[in-house]
């Protein structure tokens, strides 16, 4: 809402409070001032000029020669390049030393060989955006219709010497979205009056009554449908000053009978629409809901289909309105309008909601319909129209209204005690104070002992229950007054869960291993949401997406983390490692919630060490990714129950690809991008891996126990095995296990050979094996005792011969 | 024979001094003290001498030997020494050059807001509570007093799955389903970070996607100056403790009191810039108490408990703090941004 200081003015005193002022005191108390704009800010100089002659340009066929008198001494020579220039007219002149928004200055010039000396100005030049600008004026310059005199300050003669508060309101605060409701607010801000408009018309000796019949089948949708009928109107531009205050609250200026619906529609917060009484074809009004598949032409020419949900005005039989939304084109008021009907009604929200939604039309009416008016006001504003259209439009305004009226209003009777305010609130005020405030706003009290009884005008629809009306103790009485403190009552013990603990862990270990933590969208295509799932599932979708890239939730976020890997690359960055924490989504079918499981996905690309002027530069490889993994389960106690598996998945490298088992189960993969990805995505050798967090997280760890430090030596027995080339080292080594019994501390890989000296199809592992015993040293012959078994397993089970 | 020994003592002291390495040292300790060295040699005469005299030569031989021996030593000392000196002189290198990098990355700027928050709140006896990012429509909107066809949820514009199933468009519902657990006792604490979804398209300065944190309390007799002491304690750590708050009314469905907290422009010193638009004041979070129909819905007896909450987007805190100007970024993962927030302030 954008509220005119200057129009404000006619309902509440505001001397002695700067329009900046105003803002800040409307915005401490409760409605957001977004911006103060001062509508003449930067214009110096423009007067207004009459057009004493006109002449062609003796070179430019576009361009016109005026002499125009502005009140100097001497009428001047202004070139003016306006199509609608013309000799009599009195127009906005600026003058040689004027300076327009934008810090334009006016100079003295020749064009094409005239001499100019200053500038006749469109609406725009002064600062008015071309979409406010009335019809007939924005191709060209501005006109005054009526009284002015040469050598006034165009400027304060446009009423454009205001400044305008954007009000950003919330959708409890409906009530501003009339001049009449800001009053009220204002009002009860600065504790001054408000001065209502109170319309006295004039009537003709004719009834409304003779020339309409209103009847409200929807009673329900419409309890309160007001005409009024206005006779002899004629049609042409409204006021300035009208003209001027719609333009300030962002509506186009039109004739003076929209005009004058929409300066009702912004003072009283009620929307009226005016119909060409001789173009609705009957005497009569139905209004009822439409019937499916019936069709209605807008006045913005457009066909409409409706439906059952949507309300029409009718003339008896055909549609002439979409109640609340639109016009319909047949009776719309036009220049040759004499009579006009001004219907003003109180429609039900959600029903021009439907409406408005289906049809996309959102407008200033169906918007105050959808938040809902005061339907005490629905009367006045009809009234109110009838005088201005008497004023403006020279109009007669027909005896009476014609109503439909099942509307039952009953303002809301809301109690509270004093106890619970001063509770809420963390206060200490008296009822003498409260009362005081309720005063403000204007609103009736009654006090018995400790409860306040308030009855809540009409206007203020969105206070209901005691909390409403303790907010408005609390944001008259002024949040700044109310003191710091901290709850007190029982202490409750800070602290993460075992499972964030352990994330934060996760992620911890990641960065230190170089990983940099990712967040990607959760919302991704049809494509990228199932590759690389670990589970093979349907993927979640949208009712409605915005774009078929977000349509659908992801089942795992390797993709993700390769468009950032690209993104990246495309950037002079290809060696990168990322990782990501997120839930991925997993269907159970539409009635029920999706599974959320939390993931853990990485992706590793380019060099992984470079120290380029030691000459060392080593690309990631399975076993830097593989390095990172052990690690991790290692920090959480896992190590001992995971194993590798090769597999092949796809999208996946089909030779460099595991599977990650945790006590047998499956819990997610690492290996190789697939070379053809890695291409596609301009990407060099890429490594991922993703696991399900929460199976990770979640497993029984055992809890740690201290181990005594070993008092006794180990003996360590080096063997190398030749084996087949397609031979696992994991699974000679979970043999040696096996083999060595519980002597056997530890076995690890320490070569690996392939190629030249061996058998073809062969390879040799060399594993070193320590043996050792906590309780005594141990000898030689225990070892060979323990080795030899070893030496057999391998050989029996696994083929291994020992290398010679 | 004395004569003789002394003159070997001279000549081979004379070598020894010369010695340029430990390879001819060794030589003269071989050549003079050696079995068939001139020494021995020398005293093969001893035979001849009275046996007054040949103890004395004896000794004397022995010194000379003794002397021979010690000067071996010492210059032996001197040239390892020496060799030392010159084997470092050749290792020296150019400290200067660049080190070893350690490879390194760093938690995401959002995780870090979210975790300074957390953990700030967990100090002040709040635990952490998560919910679904995919949530009934009950409790992303109705428990939270927006019944089907309330204007406010035009302000949140969904994404639907089903009529009944969406993406959550903040995390309120999290405090729902948490105090539901409660079965209408108090007190809760909790503070409730994480993804939430609206449909908005993606620019400067909105994300279809961002994360949000609130905080929730219900006891007996939480008072609205409780709100507003947490959230000054709250502004001052994340913002610094000279920046003063203020809270302005407005409006949620879901708390009544609402109020909305700005923070002091920093920038400006709440003279007014472009960052705070002229106003001296950044807009921070939304809070209130919590709706009665909140708490009913809830399980909780609206007479005996009141509560408090706030919400805020650790995007804006973020941006704010740090100066960024695109919540793209967030999501962009450039790596160049993403490293900037290793450091700690």
């Amino acid at each position: 809402m954008f509220v005119s200081y200057k129009w404000l003015q006619e309902y509440v005193d505001l001397s002695g409070v700067t329009p900046a002022e105003l803002a800040e005191k409307i915005t401490k108390s409760g409605i957001e001032v977004e911006g103060v704009e001062v509508l003449n800010e930067g214009i110096k100089g423009v007067v207004v000029g009459h057009v004493l002659e006109r002449e062609q340009h003796p070179n430019a066929d576009k361009l016109n020669k005026c002499l125009v008198d502005t009140g100097a001494d001497e009428p001047v020579q202004i070139i003016c390049g306006a199509p609608n220039v013309d000799k009599g007219q009195m127009v906005a002149v600026a003058t040689v030393g004027a300076v327009l928004p934008g810090n334009f200055k006016i100079k003295r010039a020749k064009l094409r060989g005239e001499e100019s000396n200053g500038m006749i100005c469109s609406l725009q030049e002064l600062g008015i955006e071309s979409k406010l600008v009335a019809k007939e004026y924005s191709e060209g310059i501005y006109v005054f219709p009526g009284d002015v005199e040469v050598g006034q300050d165009a400027i304060v003669q446009l009423n454009r010497d205001d400044q305008v508060l954007e009000l950003g309101l919330t959708p409890n605060r409906s009530d501003c979205l009339s001049m009449l409701g800001v009053a009220y607010e204002v009002a009860a801000i600065l504790g001054r009056e408000v001065k209502l408009p109170e319309p006295q018309v004039e009537t003709t000796s004719e009834k409304a009554s003779d020339y309409i019949d209103v009847q409200v089948e929807a009673k329900e949708d419409n309890p309160l449908y007001v005409a009024k009928v206005i006779k002899n109107v004629e049609v042409g531009p409204s006021p300035v000053w009208m003209q001027a205050r719609l333009m300030a609250a962002g509506i186009r200026p039109h004739n003076n009978v929209v005009d004058v619906t929409n300066y009702i529609l912004l003072e009283y917060g009620q929307p009226l629409h005016a119909f060409d009484y001789d173009r609705l074809g009957s005497k009569e009004i139905l209004v009822r809901r439409a019937k499916d598949g019936e069709v209605i032409v807008t006045l913005d020419d457009a066909k409409r289909e409706l439906t059952s949900d949507h309300l029409l005005i009718t003339n008896g039989s055909e549609p002439i309105a979409l109640a609340g939304v639109m016009g319909g084109a047949n009776s719309e008021v036009q220049s040759d309008t004499k009579t006009v009907l001004i219907e003003s009604a109180y429609f039900k929200g959600a029903t021009v909601r439907k409406a408005s939604k289906d049809h996309g039309l959102r407008s200033e009416a169906s918007s105050r319909f959808e938040k809902g008016v005061d339907p005490n006001r629905v009367r006045d504003a009809a009234e109110r129209a009838a005088q201005l259209l008497a004023e403006y439009a020279g109009g007669e305004v027909l005896e009476g209204s014609v109503e439909a009226d099942s509307l039952q209003v009953e303002p809301a009777v809301v109690s509270v005690t004093l106890e619970k305010i001063n509770r809420v609130l963390g206060t200490e005020l008296s009822m003498k104070e409260v009362e005081e405030i309720f005063a403000r706003l204007q609103f009736e009290t009654a006090v018995d002992n400790d409860t306040i009884t308030v009855t809540v005008p009409t206007r203020r629809g969105d206070i209901t229950i005691e909390e409403d009306l303790i907010e408005e103790v609390g944001r008259l009485y002024g949040y700044d007054n109310l003191k710091s403190t901290l709850p007190v009552g029982a202490s409750t013990p800070g602290h993460l869960t075992e499972y964030q603990n352990k994330r934060r862990l996760v992620r911890r270990y990641l960065e230190g291993a170089g990983l940099y933590q990712a967040v990607t969208y959760s919302l991704t295509n049809e494509a990228k949401a199932t590759q690389y799932a670990l589970e093979e599932r349907k993927p979640v979708q949208l009712a409605m997406p915005m774009s078929e890239d977000r349509s659908l939730l992801r089942l795992s976020i390797v993709p993700q983390l390769l468009e950032v890997l690209k993104y990246n690359s495309a950037r002079q960055n290809d060696s990168l490692a990322v990782y990501e924490t997120g839930a991925v989504f997993l269907s159970n079918g539409d009635e029920e919630l999706p599974e959320e499981r939390e993931h853990l996905a990485g992706a590793v690309t380019g060099l992984w060490q470079s120290h380029p002027w030691q000459g060392e530069k080593k690309p990631v490889d399975f076993y830097v990714v593989k390095g990172i993994l052990e690690g991790l389960f290692d920090k959480l106690g896992l190590s001992g129950k995971v194993a590798f598996r090769q597999i092949e998945k796809a999208g996946m490298h089909p030779g460099r690809t595991a599977e990650v088992l945790l006590s047998g189960n499956s819990v997610g993969f690492v290996g190789q991008v697939h070379p053809t990805v890695e291409k596609e995505l301009d990407l060099k050798e890429t490594y991922v891996f993703e696991l399900s967090l929460k199976a990770i997280l979640e497993a029984e760890v055992a809890p740690l126990q201290y181990e005594a430090i070993p008092r006794f030596p180990s003996i360590t027995r080096d063997i190398a095995l030749v084996v087949d080339n397609g031979a696992a080292a994991g699974e000679l080594e979970a043999i040696i296990k096996e083999a060595g019994g519980k002597l056997l501390k530890d076995v690890h890989v320490f070569d690996l050979y392939e190629g030249e000296h061996m058998e073809p199809g062969k390879k040799s592992i060399a594993f070193s094996l320590k043996y050792f015993d906590p309780e005594r040293t141990l000898t030689d012959e225990d070892v060979t005792k323990a080795h030899d078994k070893v030496l057999d397993a391998v050989k029996e089970k696994a083929g291994a011969v020992l290398r010679g | 024979m004395q004569e003789r020994l002394k003159e070997l003592q001279t000549e081979a002291l004379e070598k020894i001094s010369t010695a340029a390495d430990l390879k001819e040292l060794n030589d003269i300790r071989v050549s003079y003290l050696g079995k068939k060295g001139p020494i021995t040699e020398a005293l093969k005469g001893m035979g001849k001498l009275s046996a007054e005299e040949r103890p004395k030569m004896g000794a004397l031989a022995n010194e000379v030997r003794d002397s021979i021996a010690a000067g071996i030593e010492e210059k032996q000392k001197h040239l390892e020494e020496a060799a030392v000196q010159e084997k470092l002189a050749a290792e020296k290198i150019d400290v200067t050059l660049p080190g070893r990098p350690v490879k390194t990355g760093n938690h995401h700027p959002l995780t870090r807001i979210i975790e300074e928050i957390e953990d700030l709140f967990i100090g002040m006896g709040y635990t952490v509570a998560e919910g679904p990012e995919v949530e009934k429509d009950y409790y992303n909107f109705e428990a939270l007093n927006l019944p089907k066809g309330h204007p406010a949820r035009d302000m949140q514009d969904s994404f639907y799955i089903t009529e009944e199933i969406l993406l959550r468009t903040h995390t309120s519902p999290v405090q729902a389903r948490t105090m539901e657990k409660h079965e209408g006792k108090g007190p809760v604490k909790i503070i409730c970070p994480g993804k939430v979804y609206r449909r908005d398209n993606d620019d400067a300065t909105h994300s279809h996607q961002f994360m949000q944190i609130e905080g929730l309390v219900v006891d007996e007799n939480i008072r609205m100056t409780d709100l507003k002491g947490t959230l000054e304690v709250f502004a001052k750590k994340m913002f610094g403790e000279d920046r003063e708050i203020r809270l302005r009314p407005s409006f949620f469905p879901f708390t009544e009191p609402s109020v909305e907290m700005d923070i002091s422009c920093k920038i400006c010193g709440g003279k007014g810039c472009s960052v705070c638009k002229g106003t001296g004041w950044i807009e921070i979070l939304g809070a209130g108490m919590v709706h009665p129909n909140v708490l009913e819905m809830a399980g909780f007896d609206s007479k005996k408990y009141t509560g408090f909450a706030f919400g805020m987007g650790p995007e804006r805190i973020a941006m704010l703090k740090y100066g960024v100007d695109d919540i793209r970024h967030f999501y962009t993962n450039d790596v160049r941004f993403l490293k900037q927030f290793s450091i700690h302030e």
